[in-house]
């Protein structure tokens, strides 16, 4: 029976407003609201569905982060995952020193699945699932939209620029996954009970052997331009006139 | 030393970004050799080798290069990496797919989504789905780069014809093989690619309905798109999906019709050129980015506006 682990990363809530920092060190994220990263909970969702067709048998939680992770962390043990691990690190690491402690829970906890979501919604980076696969020297399938597990292969549909593509790829397998894979589900209250009760094992990160030092320095972080307001129009063909002899478009 | 960029093609024909990786190319150096990797894609190599400022073509010409696997193409390109200063690959699944497991064969911290090039270590990439841009510099030895097609212009084939070099080093994963590969029918221009990209909403409700975009864009030779909460009611695929976590665009004309205007979706198309907005709600935020707004029912004002474009 299989083990997966699935990542999970806390950001600010999707449908908050982000500002910039006045000295333009950071995006401000003091007392915003935090949830876990949509895509890190479409991967926790299809784990645990997994569990639930009796193809998985145990389904960890990862997380790298501060110690406030483990709120996600339980909010991940909430909707089904069995126990969670939280790499406690206070600053932000790159994706790369990401991949390295994935690599190291991968590897400790001998799982057969890592999924993860294709990226988190504030660095945008979509990077750690390839390169926690090619550190595991495992195969990747990225972008999946269909998960099949049959026979210790599995057939993953990815969603690619133009279409669909269908990899079957031997496990164990780095699997990060994209929008229409499934919807995830809700914490039930008993759940959210018996989370709490649930296991979390804390590691500081620097206990690990693995080098998190930064590669990247983030000199300023600003706002984008803004876009000017253009008119109103009235009608349809005053549209297509615009359109036609002053943007000079169609 | 040098650039190196991974071509993106279906071994016939260049993907449009690969051009825009070219000319983001040529702003770090005169040196550029471009790798084509794929099956059967000598064409692919023959027109690169065309494009000014290019210096070499590679081409690694097998099976196993095809259908865009990482773990083929990404050892091919570690094994070649120490020979150059840079190495860029487009921001599209192709490029994003491949590009950080090369960045973690060799141990480097990579840079994605870049849209401005300020130094040869200095670079511009969007966070928080567009609502911040970050400057980034770094420290490793050899630079790894995804570009963001939209925000750099189409190096165009001239008449030049520089050397291509055969590649024969094979990596042939045992431990992935692609069973399938449905395309979307290439009958309007790509989404990414377009002139013109016609998006609906969720206010469009059904399937049915979303065929007046479909309409629409078919009378302006335009792609369709459409924003997230039109993918996830079911009303259109998610490679439809323009936006933060689908595709940017940034063609020239932009039409959104029934469609809000969430931060998400705004992320992916605030840089075309002129924007039109059509929504029944005169408060929504799509206005104020929008050159032209048209305010009311896009059941009328749309077959309207394919009546008027007949004139």
């Amino acid at each position: 029976m299989m083990k997966i682990l699935v990542a999970i990363k806390r950001v600010v809530d999707p449908y908050v407003k982000i500002k910039v920092r006045l000295d333009e060190t950071a995006v401000d994220t003091d007392n915003l609201k935090m949830a876990m990263n949509p895509f890190c909970e479409i991967a926790l969702e299809e784990a645990v569905r997994l569990k639930e067709a009796g193809i998985a048998q145990e389904v960890i939680a990862v997380s790298i982060g501060p110690n406030n992770c483990q709120e996600t962390l339980r909010q991940g043990l909430a909707l089904g995952a069995d126990r969670a691990v939280l790499i406690e690190q206070a600053t932000a690491l790159e994706p790369l020193a990401i991949a390295k402690c994935l690599q190291y829970v991968a590897i400790a906890q001998q799982v057969d699945i890592v999924f993860l979501g294709k990226q988190s919604i504030d660095g945008d980076h979509n990077q750690t699932g390839q390169m926690l696969a090619a550190l595991l020297q495992w195969p990747q399938a990225t972008f999946a939209s269909k998960v099949v597990i049959k026979n210790n292969q599995c057939m993953v549909t990815r969603e690619i620029d133009g279409g669909l593509q269908t990899v079957v790829v031997n496990m164990p397998v780095v699997i990060t996954v994209d929008l229409r894979l499934n919807q995830p589900r809700y914490p039930a209250l008993p759940l959210i009970m018996q989370a709490k009760r649930k296991p979390i094992d804390i590691i500081p990160a620097n206990s690990l052997p693995i080098d998190v030092t930064s590669r990247q320095h983030i000199l300023r972080v600003t706002a984008p331009p803004k876009r000017q307001m253009g008119i109103r129009v009235g009608s349809v063909e005053e549209l297509v006139n615009k359109l036609r002899y002053e943007a000079k478009i169609i | 030393m040098g650039i190196l960029v991974l071509a993106e093609h279906d071994n016939q024909h260049v993907k449009p970004a690969t051009w825009s990786v070219l000319t983001a190319a040529s702003e770090l150096s005169a040196e550029i050799t471009v790798l084509v990797a794929g099956n059967a894609c000598q064409n692919v190599a023959n027109t690169l080798a065309k494009v000014p400022g290019v210096s070499a073509i590679w081409l690694a010409d097998h099976p196993a290069y095809g259908q865009g696997i990482a773990e083929n193409i990404a050892p091919l390109m570690v094994q070649y990496a120490a020979k150059f200063t840079h190495i860029l690959a487009p921001a599209t699944t192709y490029g994003k797919n491949i590009m950080p497991r090369v960045a973690a064969l060799l141990d480097i911290s990579m840079v994605g989504d870049v849209i401005s090039i300020i130094a040869c270590d200095t670079f511009i990439r969007p966070i928080y789905a567009g609502n911040a841009l970050a400057t980034i510099q770094t420290t490793d030895t050899i630079k790894l780069l995804t570009i963001r097609a939209t925000a750099f212009a189409k190096a165009v084939p001239a008449t030049n014809n520089v050397p291509i070099i055969l590649l024969a080093d094979i990596y042939n994963s045992d431990k992935i093989v692609v069973s399938e590969e449905i395309l979307t029918p290439a009958e309007r221009p790509e989404l990414t690619a377009a002139r013109i990209v016609v998006s609906g909403g969720r206010a469009l409700q059904t399937r049915e309905n979303f065929q007046l975009i479909e309409q629409l864009a078919e009378k302006l030779g335009a792609a369709v798109g459409a924003s997230r909460a039109a993918v996830d009611a079911g009303l259109v695929p998610n490679d439809y999906q323009v936006g933060q976590t689908g595709k940017v665009v940034a063609p020239e004309l932009y039409m959104a019709i029934g469609i809000s205007g969430a931060i998400q979706h705004i992320a992916g198309m605030k840089d075309s050129k002129v924007i039109v907005a059509i929504n029944k709600d005169s408060e929504a935020p799509i206005f104020q980015i929008a050159d032209y707004g048209l305010v009311g029912d896009l059941f009328t004002l749309v077959p309207a506006l394919i009546q008027a474009l007949e004139t």
